[in-house]
C-alpha cells in the first residue's frame, strides 16, 4: 500500500505499537492477520422485503461474484485460516449455486454459518445440514408471534422459520442458532423466544437492531424504549449464559455498577480490527451494519489475482485507520466508558452522530440531546439500495394491534349501537 | 462474535507432565502477533492461546514423549511449568488437546 497522499508532510507522531502482553482487546484494536468474524453476503438477491434489512436487499445485482470468484475467495479464506465464516444476504439460498458453493467451502476447511430466513430449508435440505459440523444454520425470527414477526419480516414468515427449525431439529440438527433483532415490539417476549428455540433444540441468539440499510428508515419506531433496554440488560444478566449476543449489546454494560453485571464479551467495536464484510459484488466493508463509502476499504477484485482479500483486509488505509487507537470524544468523561467504549459506529453514523461521541442509544441519556438537534435532511443515507420496486408476495404487515381490540364499541365511540358486533 | 470458551463440560482433565497429549484432529492453530487462534470444527468453538510460548507447547506435543518434554523444548522453566500445566489443562477442558496412548 502507498502513503495516504493527503497526509501532512511533517513526520508523523509514532504509531503506538502493540503490546506484546495484557488483555486480548488491547490486542485486537490494532487488528489481526485475519478477521475473526467475516460476514459474506452472497447475494442482494431476497425473497422478502424485511423493513429493516441492514442491507436494503430485494433484488439482485448483475455485478455479484461469479461461482468461479467465489470459489477463488474461499480458497483464499482457506489459505488465510479463515476458519469460518457467516454467509447472509440477502436470502444467500436464493443463489442458484449457493449449496455447491457450501460443499467447496467444507471440503476446504472453512466452516459456514448461514442466515436464512427458513423458506428453503426443507427435510431434505435439512438432513444433509445435519451430516457435517462445518456448517451451522442461523434462522431469522424477529417476533415470538406471527403477529409481531410478520409486521417486520412479512407475512408467512414466521410459519416459514418454525417450519425450518422444526426440519433442522428433525433431522438431529443441535444448536443451530435462532437469531432475534430485538426492537420496541419483542423486548417484551425474551422468555418466550427462549422457549421456542428450547423447542427446538436451538440456542437463542439475540442481535441488536441498528439503523443500517432500510433500518435506517424504522429505526425511530423499532429501537428499544430507554425502559426497554434496561429490560433488556436485566434479561441478559440472568440468562446471559445461556443466549448469545454477537457481542451486539456492549453498550448496554453502562449499566453495569461497579464492575458488577458487565455483560461477557469484549465489549469493543471490531469493525476493521476483527469485523468485516464482504458485499455480493466483492466490496470489502469494515462491518457488515456499515455498508457505506465511508466504510469501503477496497474490492476483492482490485488484485492480480483471482480474488484479493488478503490485502485489502492488511493493507487498505481504512482498516489501518481502524486499527489506530480511537479517540472516545465526549465519551472518554464517562464513568461508564471502559466498558461501553462509545458504543456503535454504525448505529452513530447513521444517526448522524459525530463517531467519537456517545451511542444513539447511550444508556446514561448523553445523545439524547445530539439526536433531537440532528438534522434529519443531513443524515448520510444507503450509498447502495437493492431494495424490491414492485410489490413482494411476502409484504411485511403493518402492526396496528398492539392494543387489545375494544371488547365493545361503546369502548371506541362515542355512538353506543343496541348490540355490540363482537 | 462469541471469543468466550466455556469449561462447562465434565470432570477436568488434569494435564499432568508424564501424560502425552496432542493437539485435537478437528483443531486448527493460526498464529497471531500475541499467539494464536485455536478454532474446533466440531464444537465450533474459539479460542485465545494468548502466548507465543504456549503455542510452541501445544504444537510440540504431538512430537513428545510426554508434555514435560514439550514444555522444555518450548524453553518453559522449571519455575513457570505448573502454570503452564495448568494452562494445558484448561485446554484439555475444552477439547483442544486430547490425550494419546
Ligand atoms: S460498527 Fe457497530 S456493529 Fe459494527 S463492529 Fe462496530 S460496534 Fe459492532
Ligand atoms: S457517554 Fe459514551 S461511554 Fe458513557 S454510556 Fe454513553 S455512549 Fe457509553
Amino acid at each position: 500500500m502507498t502513503l495516504a497522499p493527503e497526509r501532512r508532510a511533517t513526520p508523523a507522531p509514532a504509531r503506538p505499537v502493540r503490546p506484546t502482553t495484557g488483555p486480548l482487546v488491547d490486542q485486537f484494536e490494532f487488528g489481526l492477520d485475519a478477521p475473526i468474524c467475516l460476514t459474506w453476503e452472497l447475494t442482494y438477491a431476497c425473497n422478502l422485503a424485511c423493513t429493516h434489512c441492514l442491507s436494503s436487499s430485494g433484488r439482485r445485482d448483475p455485478d455479484e461474484l461469479s461461482t468461479e470468484e467465489c470459489k477463488a475467495l474461499i480458497d483464499e479464506f482457506e489459505r488465510m485460516q479463515i476458519f469460518y465464516v457467516n454467509i447472509g444476504g440477502g436470502e444467500p439460498t436464493v443463489r442458484p449455486d449457493f449449496w455447491e458453493l457450501l460443499d467447496y467451502a467444507v471440503a476446504h476447511h472453512v466452516g459456514v454459518k448461514f442466515s436464512t430466513n427458513g423458506f428453503r430449508i426443507t427435510p431434505e435440505r435439512a438432513a444433509k445440514l445435519a451430516a457435517t459440523d462445518y456448517v451451522d444454520v442461523q434462522v431469522s425470527l424477529d417476533g415470538a408471534t406471527a403477529e409481531v414477526n410478520d409486521s417486520v419480516r412479512g407475512r408467512g414468515t414466521y410459519d416459514a422459520a418454525l417450519r425450518a427449525m422444526a426440519n433442522l431439529r428433525d433431522a438431529g440438527m443441535k444448536d443451530f442458532k435462532m437469531s432475534v433483532v430485538c426492537t420496541r415490539h419483542n423486548i417484551g417476549q425474551l422468555d418466550e423466544f427462549k422457549a421456542i428455540a428450547d423447542t427446538y433444540g436451538a440456542q437463542l441468539r439475540l442481535t441488536r437492531l441498528r439503523p443500517s440499510g432500510r433500518g435506517a428508515d424504522v429505526w425511530d419506531e423499532l429501537h428499544p424504549l430507554p425502559e426497554q433496554q434496561r429490560e433488556l440488560y436485566d434479561w441478559l444478566v440472568a440468562n446471559g449464559d445461556q443466549v448469545l449476543t454477537g457481542d451486539s449489546f456492549f453498550h448496554l454494560s453502562a449499566f453495569a455498577e461497579d464492575g458488577q453485571g458487565a455483560l461477557p464479551g469484549l465489549n469493543l467495536c471490531g469493525a476493521g480490527r476483527v469485523v468485516c464484510l464482504v458485499d455480493p459484488v466483492g466490496d470489502v466493508y469494515a462491518c457488515p451494519f456499515a455498508i457505506h463509502d465511508r466504510f469501503k476499504a477496497g474490492n476483492v477484485r482490485d488484485g492480480a489475482g483471482a480474488t484479493d482479500f488478503d490485502t485489502v483486509w492488511k493493507h487498505s488505509e481504512l482498516f489501518t485507520d481502524l486499527r489506530s487507537p480511537q479517540t472516545g470524544g465526549a465519551c472518554t468523561k464517562c464513568s461508564a466508558y471502559d466498558s461501553c467504549r462509545g458504543g456503535c459506529m454504525a448505529a452513530k453514523f447513521f444517526t448522524g452522530l459525530p463517531l467519537d461521541g456517545p451511542d444513539p442509544e447511550c444508556v446514561k441519556g448523553n445523545a439524547a440531546s445530539s439526536l433531537e438537534a440532528r438534522d434529519r435532511g443531513g443524515l448520510p443515507g444507503t450509498s447502495q439500495d437493492h431494495s424490491h420496486k414492485g410489490t413482494v408476495r411476502n409484504a411485511p404487515v403493518p402492526l396496528t394491534l398492539m392494543r387489545r381490540p375494544p371488547s365493545g364499541a361503546c369502548d371506541e365511540s362515542p355512538l353506543v349501537p343496541g348490540r355490540s358486533f363482537g | 462474535m462469541t471469543a468466550t470458551p466455556d469449561a462447562e463440560r465434565g470432570t477436568p482433565l488434569r494435564v499432568r507432565a508424564e501424560a502425552a497429549w496432542r493437539l485435537s484432529d478437528s483443531v486448527s492453530l493460526r498464529p497471531e502477533p500475541f499467539g494464536a487462534l485455536a478454532y474446533d470444527f466440531r464444537t465450533r468453538r474459539l479460542s485465545f492461546l494468548k502466548t507465543p510460548t504456549l503455542v510452541d507447547v501445544v504444537r510440540g506435543l504431538a512430537d513428545h514423549d510426554t508434555a514435560g518434554e514439550a514444555l522444555t523444548a518450548a524453553g518453559v522453566t522449571p519455575q513457570q511449568e505448573s502454570s503452564y500445566l495448568s494452562a494445558l489443562t484448561t485446554l484439555a477442558g475444552s477439547g483442544l488437546i486430547e490425550e494419546r496412548p
